[in-house]
C-alpha cells in the first residue's frame, strides 16, 4: 500500500444556476493573456449540449484517455509510444481552433470615432487569431440553456442509445448544468501522452500541472485528455491547463472557481488513495464496474492501520486531519451521493459529481401532483428513464442502478427536510428507506443545504516553513527580478520568451499601469486587468469595481 | 580568403551553434518549443510535416553515412563506388525530394493561411531562407552533380567528406574546399550559416526530440520540492536549506 494524497473537488450539480461566474473569475485569474484567447479552464456546459470544445466526448472521434487491452491491460486509446513519436509531426487528433471557437473582439474604435451619421455606427468583430473581419458563429457557450437545442443538443454524444426517447418527450425536456474544470485523474492520460515528461502530478496533493520549461509544443497531451482539459497556447507553443490555482490551495484557500461561486455548490478537500491499486482499478473488464472500483481505491483516514501507514508514507499529521473532516470524503465515502463524470475514459478523474434531481422534479412537478413527496418522486426515479439514463451516461458509463441510488437519497432529504421545516415530526422511515439514519440524513442536509465556509473547503496549508517562499512576499529584494522577456526576446523568439513574471510582480505592473493608463483597458495592454488569483474574497481590490462618482471608497 | 572561408568561418558558426543553444537553454527554457501552428490549420500541414520532417530524417542520415564514414570502410565491407553511388543518389533523392515538397507546401501554408502567417517570427523567415537554400543546393549538388556531371565529375567523399572530418578533428584542411566545386561550396556556407542560426529559431525542437518516452513510465510524479515554491524563482546563493 503507497498511501499519496489527493486535493479533490465535488460539485453539487443540483445548485448551479449556470450563472458562469466560475468560469469568468478563472478566465481573469489564469487566461486573460493572448494565445489563451479560446481557453476556458473553467466552463459550464448546459446538458443536454454538445459541451466544450464542440463533442468532446465522443471518444471515437478524439480517441481520448485509456482503453483496455485485450490482455488486460490499459494502453491510450489513441495509441501507445512509438505511435505517438511516429504522428508527432501532425497529431491526427488535435481538435482545430474551428472546434472550440475562433475567439473575437469588437471594433469599438468606430464607435467613439464616428462622425455624426443617420445611422449606428457598427462595431465589427475582429478575430483575435487573424485580426480580420469575421462573422461569429460560435463560441464557448453558443448552446447555453438550450439555445438552438434541436440543432445543437440533439447531437450531444451521451444521447446516444437514447435519442429516440429524448426525441419524443421533447416537450418535456429537462436541462442542467455541468460546471467543469480539469479532473487531476489518478491516472492522468495527459501526462501518459505527453512525449517529453512535461505533465506531472504533484506527489504532496496530486495537482496534475505542464511544466512550462518543459513543454515543448508536442500537442499529444491536448488529444490524450477525453475531457479536452488541456489546451494549446497558440502564442507561447506551450500546453496550458487548469491549476486547481495551487498557488492558493498552498495557502489553504480554496480555488477561484470555488471561491467565487454564487451558488456555493463545490466542495474541496482531500482524499487520500492507495497509488499502488489505481491502475489494477483502472483496468477492471465491466465499465460499470469502474465506479465502485474507484472508489475502493479510495482509503478512509480514520481507519488507524491507514493513519500510520499515511504517517509512514510522509503524509504531515494535519493533512490526515484535514484528510478526516474532508467534506470531499464525506460526500463519496460516507453518503455515496457524489460520482465521477465519465468513469469509462479510464483515467479516475477526482472532481465529482452529485447528479441533479432538478430535472426529475421538474417533470414531476408538471404533471400536477406533490413534487415534495418522497413516494412520487421515488416512483418518478425509477419511471423517468430519460433524465437518469442520460445522467447515467454522463457518471457511471451507462449504469443506471447508482445514479438511481442518489437521486432517491436526495429526494428522501428533501422530504425528510420538508417535515421538519413544516414543524411536523420527522419520519425516521425516509432515511431508513435509503439506507441512511436520522443523524446522517441531517448532517448531508447541513453539508449540502447550509454548506458553511468551512464546511465546504478543508484545505491544509503547505507547511509553515515554506510559508515564506509560498506567499512570494515582497520581502525579496525587488531588483532580483529584472524586465525579462523583453520586447527584444519577444520579436526574435517568440512571444513568451524569457521567464515567466512572477504572480506578484505582474499584479504591481498591472495595478501600476491601471493607475497610470488614461484608457479603462486598453485592448493592446494585455496586463492592465484585475487578476483575481490573489484575492481571497476579503476586500476590494484596486480596479475591480468602478470608483465611485464622489470618488470615495467602498 | 580560403582559409577563412573553410577554417574561420566554419569554427565560429560552429561555436555559435554550441554556445548558442546553452545560452538559449539556461536563459529560455520557456520558449524552447515547436511553436507548433497546428491549431490554426490542419489540412495542409498533416501533408506538408511529416513529409518535411521523415524527409530531413532522411537527409540527415544520408550526410552522416555521406560525410562521416571514410569511403575505405564503405569498400572494406564490399561496397564498391559504384553500388554506393547508386544508394546513395537513390536515398538521397527520395528523402531530399519529399523534403522539398513537404517544405514547399509548409511555405506556401505559411505565407497564405493568415493566421500562421502572422504567427511567423522575423528569424523564421531568416531562417526558412536559409534552409530553403541550403535544401535546393543540395538537391542541385545530387541531379546536376552526381547524375548528369555538369561540370566535370566529383567525387565527394575524396574531397568535402575529407575536408569536413579534418574540419570536426580541429586540423582542417582548406585546399579541400577550395578545390570543391562551387554547388558544394555553396551548399556548405550556407548550412554554417543556418548552424549559426539555429540556437535562435525554432529549428532548436530538434534537440528535443523525445526519446526517452519510450522508456519512461506513463505517469511522471514530481515533487513540490524540487522546484522553487511559489514561483519565485530561487536566487543563486539563497538555496533552501535542507
Amino acid at each position: 500500500m503507497r498511501v499519496m494524497a489527493q486535493m479533490a473537488m465535488v460539485m453539487n450539480l443540483d445548485k448551479c444556476i449556470g450563472c458562469h461566474t466560475c468560469s469568468v473569475t478563472c478566465k481573469q485569474a489564469w487566461t486573460n493573456r493572448t494565445g489563451m484567447e479560446y481557453v476556458w479552464f473553467n466552463n459550464v456546459e448546459t446538458r443536454p449540449g454538445l459541451g466544450y470544445p464542440r463533442t468532446y466526448e465522443d471518444q471515437d472521434e478524439w480517441q481520448g484517455g485509456w482503453v483496455r487491452k485485450l490482455n488486460g491491460r490499459l494502453d491510450l486509446r489513441a495509441g501507445g509510444r512509438w505511435k505517438k513519436l511516429f504522428t508527432i509531426f501532425s497529431n491526427p487528433k488535435l481538435p482545430s481552433i474551428e472546434d472550440y471557437y475562433e475567439p473575437w473582439t469588437y471594433d469599438y474604435e468606430t464607435l467613439l470615432s464616428s462622425p455624426q451619421t443617420d445611422t449606428f455606427p457598427v462595431a465589427r468583430p475582429k478575430s483575435l487569431i487573424s485580426g480580420k473581419n469575421m462573422s461569429v458563429e460560435w463560441s464557448a457557450n453558443w448552446d447555453d440553456d438550450l439555445g438552438g437545442s434541436q440543432e445543437h443538443a440533439a447531437r450531444d454524444v451521451m444521447l446516444k442509445g437514447i435519442e429516440d426517447k429524448v426525441k419524443l418527450e421533447f416537450e418535456e425536456t429537462f436541462m442542467f448544468y455541468l460546471p467543469r474544470i480539469c479532473e487531476h485523474c489518478l491516472n492522468p492520460s495527459c501526462a501518459a501522452s505527453c512525449p517529453s515528461g512535461a505533465i506531472y502530478k504533484r506527489e504532496e496533493d496530486g495537482i496534475v500541472l505542464v511544466d512550462q520549461d518543459r513543454c515543448r509544443g508536442w500537442r499529444m497531451c491536448v488529444s490524450g485528455c477525453p475531457y479536452k482539459k488541456v489546451y494549446f497556447n497558440h502564442k507561447t507553443g506551450k500546453a496550458e491547463k487548469c491549476t486547481f490555482c495551487y498557488p492558493r490551495i498552498e495557502v489553504g484557500i480554496p480555488t477561484v472557481c470555488s471561491e467565487t461561486c454564487v451558488g456555493r455548490l463545490r466542495y474541496i478537500g482531500l482524499m487520500l488513495y492507495d497509488a499502488d491499486a489505481v491502475l489494477e482499478a483502472a483496468a477492471v473488464e465491466d465499465e460499470h464496474a469502474l465506479y465502485e472500483a474507484q472508489r475502493a481505491v479510495f482509503l478512509d483516514p480514520r481507519d488507524p492501520e491507514v493513519e500510520r501507514s499515511a504517517l509512514a508514507a510522509g503524509i504531515e499529521a494535519d493533512w490526515i486531519e484535514a484528510a478526516k473532516k474532508s467534506p470531499v470524503l464525506r460526500l463519496i465515502t460516507d453518503y455515496k451521493v457524489a460520482l465521477p463524470l465519465h468513469p469509462e475514459y479510464r483515467t479516475m478523474p477526482m472532481v465529482w459529481y452529485i447528479p441533479p434531481l432538478s430535472p426529475v422534479v421538474d417533470v414531476v412537478r408538471e404533471t400536477g401532483v406533490d413534487a415534495e413527496d418522497r413516494s412520487n418522486l421515488f416512483a418518478a426515479i425509477d419511471t423517468l428513464r430519460i433524465p437518469v439514463e442520460y445522467l447515467a451516461n454522463l457518471f457511471t458509463a451507462g449504469d443506471v442502478e447508482p445514479v438511481t441510488g442518489v437521486l432517491k437519497k436526495l429526494a428522501a432529504m428533501r422530504s425528510y427536510m420538508r417535515d421538519i421545516n413544516l414543524g411536523r415530526e420527522p419520519d425516521a422511515s425516509i432515511p431508513a428507506a435509503v439506507g441512511m439514519t436520522e443523524e446522517e440524513m441531517y448532517e448531508m442536509f447541513r453539508l449540502l443545504a447550509i454548506a458553511k465556509y468551512a464546511d465546504r473547503y478543508v484545505i491544509p496549508p503547505a507547511h509553515a516553513e515554506q510559508a515564506h517562499a509560498l506567499e512570494e512576499l515582497a520581502t525579496d529584494c525587488s531588483v532580483d527580478f529584472d524586465a525579462a522577456g523583453s520586447y527584444y526576446d519577444q520579436a526574435l523568439l517568440g512571444e513568451g520568451a524569457g521567464y515567466p513574471t512572477p504572480v506578484a510582480v505582474e499584479n504591481f505592473r498591472m495595478l501600476q499601469d491601471r493607475q497610470t493608463a488614461d484608457t479603462v483597458a486598453s485592448p493592446g495592454d494585455k496586463s492592465s486587468r484585475v487578476n483575481l488569483l490573489n484575492w481571497d474574497g476579503k476586500g476590494t481590490p484596486e480596479g475591480l469595481f468602478p470608483s465611485r462618482e464622489d470618488g470615495g471608497d467602498r | 580568403m580560403t582559409v577563412f572561408l573553410w577554417v574561420i568561418l566554419p569554427y565560429l558558426c560552429l561555436a555559435v551553434f554550441a554556445v548558442g543553444h546553452v545560452w538559449r537553454y539556461r536563459y529560455d527554457k520557456f520558449g524552447w518549443t515547436t511553436r507548433s501552428s497546428q491549431l490554426y490549420e490542419d489540412r495542409l500541414l498533416r501533408l506538408g510535416s511529416p513529409l518535411f520532417h521523415f524527409g530531413m530524417l532522411g537527409v540527415v542520415g544520408g550526410h552522416v553515412i555521406g560525410l562521416l564514414i571514410p569511403r575505405s570502410w564503405t569498400e572494406a565491407v564490399g561496397i564498391d563506388d559504384h553500388l554506393y553511388h547508386y544508394a546513395a543518389v537513390g536515398g538521397g533523392l527520395v528523402a531530399g525530394f519529399m523534403a522539398l515538397v513537404g517544405m514547399v507546401i509548409l511555405i506556401y501554408r505559411r505565407r497564405t493561411v493568415g493566421p500562421v502567417f502572422s504567427a511567423t517570427t522575423v528569424m523564421d523567415k531568416v531562417m526558412y531562407a536559409f534552409l530553403a537554400a541550403a535544401i535546393v543546393l543540395g538537391m542541385w549538388n545530387t541531379i546536376a552533380g552526381s547524375i548528369f556531371s555538369l561540370g566535370g565529375e566529383y567525387n565527394y567523399r575524396e574531397g568535402v567528406s575529407v575536408w569536413y572530418r579534418s574540419f570536426l578533428a580541429f586540423q582542417p584542411d582548406a585546399e579541400l574546399m577550395a578545390a570543391a566545386p562551387i554547388g558544394f561550396q555553396l551548399h556548405a556556407l550556407v548550412a554554417f550559416g543556418l548552424f549559426a542560426l539555429w540556437p535562435f529559431t525554432r529549428l532548436v525542437h530538434v534537440f528535443s526530440a523525445p526519446l526517452g518516452y519510450v522508456t519512461r513510465p506513463y505517469i511522471v510524479y514530481r515533487s513540490r520540492d524540487d522546484r522553487p515554491l511559489g514561483n519565485a524563482a530561487t536566487r543563486r546563493g539563497w538555496d533552501r536549506v535542507g
